[in-house]
């Protein structure tokens, strides 16, 4: 999990798919990008805002009691006591200074369950910028605490009612208003997806998860590393930054995907918001809508560096029903007293399943990434449960 | 004969080119609405292959991809349509990348050129990306057309300019596709900077609505193409007669202009 060049290939992955009108301004945010990340004094205000502000390091929690009953050794990273309650924030205190570093005074953003529009906007009124946050209209029924948040925090947020009224479809409405505004606007993406350099910059400002639990297993763990990593994939910037820290061990890497939603296990090799990746599509090309419980996993594809590692079989992409990914989180709630968000708790689901098929061997060590926590999910949990 | 030949020579020879575009298979009876261009005289039609993610479209595209997707319409059956018309105008398709993708831009280009198209327009493929899908098309003899924005700097337009075939899509302003009030002042800009640069036809588009506007676009560049205007329309449930009607006003507009000069 390197640099992708300046085409930002991973393997026939990624590149920069996106209309003439934007390339400049791609351009623009991969050399600002590259400059910064060189320079100690950005690193420095980064890591200070991270410890001061997003209360990083998160915690590596052992779960004794799920533990226990699964005949294994779970630890969880808790990104879901983050600032804010999820990962996505590590990401937008990233791009955000970034934005800022660059003179732009907006934040443009996509978000699904609304845990990437909550941390744009937040940061947003901490650097005194602005934020319009792009959500489907699915979506903004299903996360109203959500959009209620974006608003309070003085963000604009903009209801997009074009196809799938989710994630996929708010994305593409962000890339249309980005186009008409990049003098002074930056669009924040939220995943490890999008047009170079976007899927190689997500997953570098979510590294911190992956190197802050690497060297928390180090020391909590006899062995060093742990046999196996676990993380939810949507567009799989979680999951990305995870494995960033765990690429180079023994360590087998497990990303997790909504059954409906499931880019990287069930797609095929196409192009879609900037990036050649894989897509769930019909026989003539057509992008399928995907179908979730979870609206951060309600996303037909996943991020460009997946697909890669998918090919090389260097991690690999497993399916979670949303009956799986609820039972799961009221049994993390209830043995744990964690109530993971719908998305994180695919990743335990899928934990919890290959125990008890054997797939995991009696005593593996098993980290997990608990990208965010669970507020945001009561509503649908009601009529669920 | 190529596309850019045949749109070269109607410009060499004064005029003013002229393309409407057409979201293919938005009506059973779409193939009409080619007709009714070619009878009012379009230069070369655009027929868009539509896609489900249409992400440098406005909503009037959007709405048009929408209802030929859920009727149903698929790039083959656009493309078998069109196979069979007699018709003296050269079709350009236009569709995302991913539609490409999917065929493979061998087989993808082959079709085209089965269907009788000689133009190709992507425009989520730029430049950098371009290369497979160039080979494939010249290979079949269709024109990649690459588009250009105000955004574009100086050397890269010129590149565009060398490399793209048929004609040079002009992006008239930092935005989606879709109706407009004014032409704006970036497009005469950019037409101006691309023509310096080529002796390629230098087609104007995005926001070109009424008959003025593609007056006032022209003037610095060899075309213009109407788009959205003319969906707006087909979607207010307008008869291909009336639609030609409209862009026969437009062809009068471009004709006087030239007459007057």
């Amino acid at each position: 999990m390197s640099d992708p060049g300046r085409q930002g290939r991973f393997g026939e992955y990624g590149g920069g798919y996106v209309p003439e009108s934007l390339v400049a301004a791609c351009r623009e945010v991969e050399e600002a990008f590259r400059e910064a990340w060189v320079d100690p004094g950005f690193r420095g205000s980064l890591a200070r805002l991270l410890a001061v502000h997003i209360g990083r390091p998160t915690p590596l929690t052992p779960v004794r009691r799920l533990s226990a009953e699964l005949g294994i050794n779970l630890l969880l990273k808790r990104e879901d006591l983050a600032h804010t309650g999820s990962h996505k924030i590590n990401n937008v205190t990233g791009q955000a200074l970034l934005a800022s570093r660059m003179g732009k005074t907006r934040l443009i953003a996509e978000t699904g369950a609304g845990q990437h529009g909550v941390a744009t906007a937040t940061v947003a009124a901490l650097l005194g910028l602005k934020a319009t946050v792009f959500m489907g209209e699915r979506d903004i029924e299903r996360q109203a605490l959500n959009v209620f948040r974006m608003r309070m925090l003085g963000a604009e947020v903009i209801p997009v009612g074009t196809g799938s009224r989710t994630l996929k479809d708010a994305t593409s409405q962000a890339m249309r208003h980005w186009v008409g505004a990049t003098e002074d606007s930056y669009y924040c993406v939220g995943s490890v997806i999008g047009p170079h350099p976007y899927p190689w910059m997500v997953r570098t400002f979510q590294r911190v998860i992956g190197d802050e639990a690497r060297g928390q297993c180090a020391s909590e763990l006899s062995t060093g590393v742990p046999d196996y990593v676990v993380a939810c994939v949507g567009g799989g910037s979680n999951a990305a930054g995870t494995f960033a820290g765990f690429v180079d061990t023994s360590a087998r890497l497990v990303g997790v995907e909504a059954e409906g939603g499931a880019g990287a296990a069930l797609g095929r090799a196409g192009v879609l918001h900037g990036a050649r990746s894989l897509f769930l599509q019909d026989g003539h090309g057509q992008i399928v809508e995907a179908h979730s419980v979870a609206a951060g996993l309600d996303y037909p594809g996943v991020g460009p560096e997946h697909a890669y590692l998918r090919d090389l079989g260097r991690a690999r992409y497993v399916t979670v029903t949303d009956d799986e990914a609820i039972s799961a989180l009221v049994r993390l709630a209830r043995t744990e007293g964690i109530v993971p968000a719908i998305e994180s708790a695919h990743a335990v689901a899928w934990v919890i399943r290959a125990a008890g098929a054997g797939e995991l061997p009696s005593g593996a060590t098993v980290l997990l990434t608990l990208s965010g926590r669970g507020d945001k999910d009561v509503s649908t949990l009601k009529e669920q449960l | 004969m190529t596309l850019e030949t045949r749109l070269r020579d109607r410009r060499d020879a004064g005029r003013k080119l002229l393309m409407p575009y057409v979201t293919g298979g938005i009506t059973p009876t779409w193939v009409d609405y080619l007709r009714a261009f070619a009878d009012a005289g379009a230069d070369a039609i655009e027929v868009g292959l539509p896609f489900s993610d249409p992400t440098l479209d406005g909503v009037t595209i959007q709405q048009a991809t929408d209802a030929a997707l859920a009727r149903g319409a698929t790039a083959r059956d656009i493309l078998g349509d069109i196979s069979g018309l007699e018709h003296d105008v050269p079709l350009v398709a236009s569709t995302y990348y991913n539609l490409v993708v999917h065929d493979g831009p061998e087989r993808f280009c082959a079709a085209l050129r089965d269907a009788g198209v000689t133009g190709l327009i992507v425009p989520d493929l730029p430049l950098d990306e371009a290369g497979d899908l160039e080979d494939a098309a010249a290979s079949a003899g269709i024109d990649l057309v690459l588009l250009a924005s105000p955004a574009t700097p100086q050397p890269r337009l010129d590149e565009i300019a060398r490399r793209s075939r048929g004609f040079i899509y002009a992006v008239s302003l930092m935005g989606t596709t879709g109706e407009r009030s004014v032409v704006a002042e970036s497009a005469t800009t950019l037409a101006s900077r691309i023509k310096r640069s080529t002796e390629r036809p230098v087609m104007v588009g995005f926001g070109i609505s009424t008959p003025e506007h593609a007056v006032e676009a022209a003037r610095s560049a060899d075309g213009v193409i109407v788009g959205a205007a003319v969906m707006r329309r087909v979607l207010d449930g307008a008869i291909p007669h009336d639609v030609g009607a409209d862009l026969a006003r437009m062809r009068r507009a471009l004709d006087q202009e030239r007459d007057r000069r």
